[in-house]
C-alpha cells in the first residue's frame, strides 16, 4: 500500500524505532522565541548539557515585544527580562538570534520561510502551536512544549507517537473576495476544534493547488485550531519557485538534488488516509467567527446562531456562554456587528500578500470614525517590502496605524491589547476569551474582510463597499 | 521528575468544555523565566467571579480537576501545566484533551486521565454532592475509584512506565546518542543550516 505525504516525511526521520515505544524522530529545524525557551535553557544548564545542533536552531523575538518605539528599551521590565534572557541564552549556547531592530526579526513563522530555512520534507518544531504554518511547504511542522524544547536543544530529536492522517479535499475555485482564511475557518467550523485531534491534516485538491505559498501558510497555520498538531500540503512548482533564491535555499547541484527529492513528497495514489473530509470551494463565501473558539464561525452573510439550534448539549452550553461573553444576541446579522478595532497582522495573515490585499481595498478610503485599525507586518522584512511598495502610505492616509513587526495584538502579552469590552475584527487565529486582552471580544476574519470592516466600522466584505 | 504511582485526593468539577490554554493561564502571565509561581495566573479571568468553582471554599483543597471535553486546546504553552501543578493539582480528568497539552502534562508528571463523558458527568455529580469525597487515581492498576465505583482508563505502557519510574525523556534519549549520530551522517547535504548566516 502507498504512503501519505505525512507518513513519508515521518519515515524519513525515524532515528530509532522499538516496539512499544514512541519513535525517536530527528528534527531538521528548531525555531525558538523568548516565551517558551527560558526554562528549557535553564534545564540544559542544570544538567550541564549543550545545544547539540546550534546550526539547526534559530531564535527570534516576537511574542512580547512592542511594535512602537522599538529602538528604546522595552518599557515593561518583566517583558524586558524575558527578552534579555533569550539574548543571553543564545549568546551562551551559540544560537543565532534576530533581535528587535534586526532586519531579520519578526514572527518566528514568518521569518523561517522568508529566509528559505523552511523547505519540503523537513521536520520543524517550535515552542509555539502555530508552527503548523511551515506545513505549507510539505514539511512536518508542529508546536511543542518547553520540556520538548529542552529535549530538542539537547538531542535534536523528539520521541513521538505516530499520528493518524486526515485528508481535507478542497475542490473547485474560490469566488472573488474569498481567501484561504475563509477556507480554513470553514473547515474548522465543519470539523470543530477537536476534529483534528490525533491527526496530521493534509490539505489537497484543486483549490489548494491554486493557492500561493502565503495563502497556503494561512491554512496550515490554523490546523491547530482544528485540534491537529500539524497540517501540510504537498510541495509543487509554486513551492519550489517560492524557495529558490532565498538566503538559505540550496544552490547548484544541491538545488537539483533537493528538487528531485521534493518531487517525491506527495501522497501516493493508493495511500489510505484514516479519515477524509470534502469541501467545495465554489460554495465558500467570506467567513467570520461569532463565538469564543475558532470553530464557532458562520458565513458573513448569516446571523448570530441561536444556541438552541445546536443538537449537542455541550455545544449548546458553549454557544450560550460564548454569546454572553461576546455580548451578542442570537439572530443579529453578522454585518450589523460594530467593531472598535481592526487588527491586520499575525503569523496567520501578516505577510506581504495580506498587506497588499488589504491595501488594495483601503486605498483612497478612510477608516470609519470611532474605529481603530492597526497594521502590523509579520516581520521587519515584510515591513520594508510594504514600505517600498508604498503600502504604509496607503494605510496611514486612511487613518490606520503602521507598526513594527511582532505578534502584537494576536495575544495579549505585549502593549498591543484590547480593553475590557472592546470588540475587534482580527486577522489572527484565536478568538478565545481575553486572548487579545482581558475582556476583549474577537471576531476572526480574512485580510479583505478586515479592510472592508475598517472602512465601514461594522463586519463587512469588500462587496459591501 | 517525581514518580507517579497513585494519588488520592478530592476533586473539583469544572463544568466547561473547550477550556483553552489562554483560559488556563492568560498570556500576560507567561513572562516569568522560572518554572514556579504560575499559580497566580491559573484561570485568572474566571477567578474574578466569586461563583467560579476554584473560589468555593469546599473545593479549596482539591487536587484532582475534572473538566469538560477538549481540555487544553490552543497554545502550546507548558505554563498551563505548570500553573495547574503550582496550584496543587496532581491529576486532570476529561473525556478529551488537546494533543499538545496532553503531551506536555505527561512529560511534566501531571497525570491526564481520559474517561468517557458519561463517567465525567457521574463524577461531577458525585463531587458536587460530597466535595470531601476521596478519589483514588492508581497508575499501577490504571483506574480511577471513588465510593464503590472503579473505572479503568487507557495509557500506553511506555508513558506509564516513564511516569511510574519518574524518568525524564532527555536522559532516556541521551542513552541513544549513537543512533542520533548515525542518522546525522546519512542526512542529505542539501538540508539547510542556520549557521553560518547567509543573506
Amino acid at each position: 500500500m502507498g504512503k501519505t505525504l505525512a507518513e513519508k516525511v515521518w519515515e524519513d526521520h525515524v532515528v530509532r524505532r522499538n516496539a512499544g515505544e514512541p519513535d525517536l524522530l530527528y528534527i531538521d529545524l528548531h525555531l525558538i522565541h523568548e516565551v517558551t525557551s527560558p526554562q528549557a535553557f535553564d534545564g540544559l544548564r542544570l544538567s550541564g548539557r549543550k545545544v547539540r545542533r546550534p546550526d539547526l536552531t534559530l531564535a527570534t523575538e516576537d511574542h512580547n515585544v512592542p511594535t512602537l518605539d522599538i529602538d528604546k528599551p522595552i518599557a515593561d521590565p518583566v517583558s524586558r527580562l524575558q527578552v534579555d534572557t533569550l539574548r543571553k541564552n543564545c549568546q551562551e549556547f551559540g544560537v543565532r538570534i534576530h533581535s528587535l531592530g534586526d532586519v531579520e526579526q519578526g514572527i518566528v513563522h514568518v521569518v523561517g520561510p522568508q529566509l528559505g530555512l523552511t523547505q519540503p520534507g523537513m521536520t520543524i518544531v517550535c515552542g509555539d502551536s502555530h508552527t503548523s504554518t511551515h506545513g505549507a511547504f510539505g514539511a512536518l511542522a508542529f508546536g511543542i512544549g518547553t520540556s520538548e524544547v529542552e529535549h530538542v536543544l539537547a538531542t535534536q530529536t523528539l520521541p513521538l507517537a505516530k499520528p493518524k492522517t486526515m485528508a481535507i479535499n478542497v475542490e473547485g475555485s474560490l469566488k472573488p473576495g474569498v481567501t484561504s482564511k475563509d477556507i480554513i475557518l470553514a473547515i474548522i467550523a465543519k470539523i470543530s476544534t477537536g476534529g483534528g485531534q490525533g491527526y496530521v491534516l493534509e490539505y489537497r485538491g484543486s483549490a489548494i493547488r491554486a493557492l500561493s505559498m502565503e495563502a497556503r501558510m494561512t491554512i496550515c497555520n490554523m490546523s491547530i485550531e482544528a485540534g491537529a498538531r500539524a497540517g501540510l500540503i504537498a510541495p509543487d512548482q509554486t513551492t519550489f519557485d517560492y524557495i529558490q533564491g532565498r538566503p538559505h535555499a540550496p544552490t547548484g547541484a544541491d538545488w537539483d538534488a533537493a528538487v528531485e527529492y521534493w518531487k517525491t513528497l506527495k501522497s501516493d495514489d493508493d495511500a489510505k488516509f484514516d479519515k477524509e473530509i470534502y469541501l467545495n470551494a465554489d460554495e465558500l463565501s467570506p467567513f467570520v467567527t461569532w463565538g469564543t473558539n475558532p470553530g464557532q464561525g458562520v458565513p458573513l452573510n448569516e446571523t448570530v446562531p441561536n444556541p438552541e439550534s445546536f443538537d449537542d448539549p455541550e455545544e449548546r452550553t458553549a454557544a450560550q456562554r460564548a454569546l454572553e461573553y461576546m455580548d451578542l444576541d442570537a439572530g443579529t446579522p453578522m454585518k450589523k456587528i460594530k467593531v472598535d478595532t481592526v487588527f491586520l497582522g499575525s503569523c496567520t495573515n501578516g505577510r506581504i500578500e495580506d498587506l497588499r490585499a488589504a491595501a488594495a481595498i483601503i486605498k483612497g478610503k478612510k477608516v470609519a470614525e470611532n474605529t481603530r485599525m492597526m497594521v502590523v507586518p509579520g516581520s521587519a522584512r515584510v515591513r520594508l517590502q510594504a514600505e517600498s511598495e508604498g503600502l504604509d502610505q496607503i494605510f496611514l492616509a486612511a487613518g490606520a496605524e503602521w507598526r513594527s513587526a511582532g505578534c502584537s495584538m494576536c495575544l495579549g502579552m505585549n502593549p498591543d491589547q484590547l480593553k475590557p469590552g472592546e470588540r475587534s475584527a482580527s486577522t489572527s487565529n484565536r478568538n478565545f476569551e481575553g486572548r487579545q486582552g482581558k475582556g476583549g471580544r474577537t471576531h476572526l476574519v480574512s485580510p479583505l474582510v478586515a479592510a472592508a470592516t475598517a472602512i465601514r466600522g461594522t463586519l463587512s466584505s469588500p462587496a459591501d463597499l | 521528575m517525581e514518580k507517579f504511582i497513585s494519588h488520592t485526593g478530592t476533586g473539583i468539577p469544572l463544568r466547561r468544555s473547550n477550556v483553552d490554554t489562554d483560559q488556563i493561564i492568560p498570556a500576560v502571565y507567561l513572562k516569568r523565566v522560572t518554572r514556579s509561581g504560575f499559580e497566580d495566573g491559573l484561570f485568572a479571568a474566571w477567578r474574578n467571579d466569586p461563583e467560579f468553582v476554584l473560589n468555593k471554599p469546599e473545593y479549596a483543597k482539591a487536587s484532582i480537576l475534572v473538566a469538560g471535553i477538549d481540555f487544553g486546546t490552543g497554545s502550546s504553552r507548558e505554563h498551563a501545566v505548570w500553573a495547574l501543578q503550582n496550584y496543587g493539582f496532581k491529576v486532570v480528568i476529561s473525556s478529551r484533551f488537546a494533543d499538545i497539552f496532553r503531551g506536555n502534562s505527561l512529560k511534566g508528571g501531571l497525570l491526564t486521565v481520559i474517561l468517557p463523558q458519561g463517567e465525567i458527568e457521574a463524577l461531577w455529580s458525585a463531587i458536587e454532592q460530597d466535595p470531601a469525597m476521596q478519589i483514588a487515581v492508581d497508575l499501577e492498576k490504571k483506574s480511577v475509584s471513588y465510593k464503590d465505583r472503579e473505572i479503568g482508563f487507557d495509557l500506553d505502557d511506555y508513558t506509564r512506565w516513564r511516569l511510574m519510574e519518574g524518568l525524564d525523556d532527555i536522559g532516556l534519549t541521551m542513552r541513544n546518542l549513537d543512533a542520533v549520530e548515525n542518522f546525522e551522517e546519512k542526512r542529505a547535504k542539501f538540508k539547510p543550516k542556520t549557521l553560518p548566516v547567509l543573506s
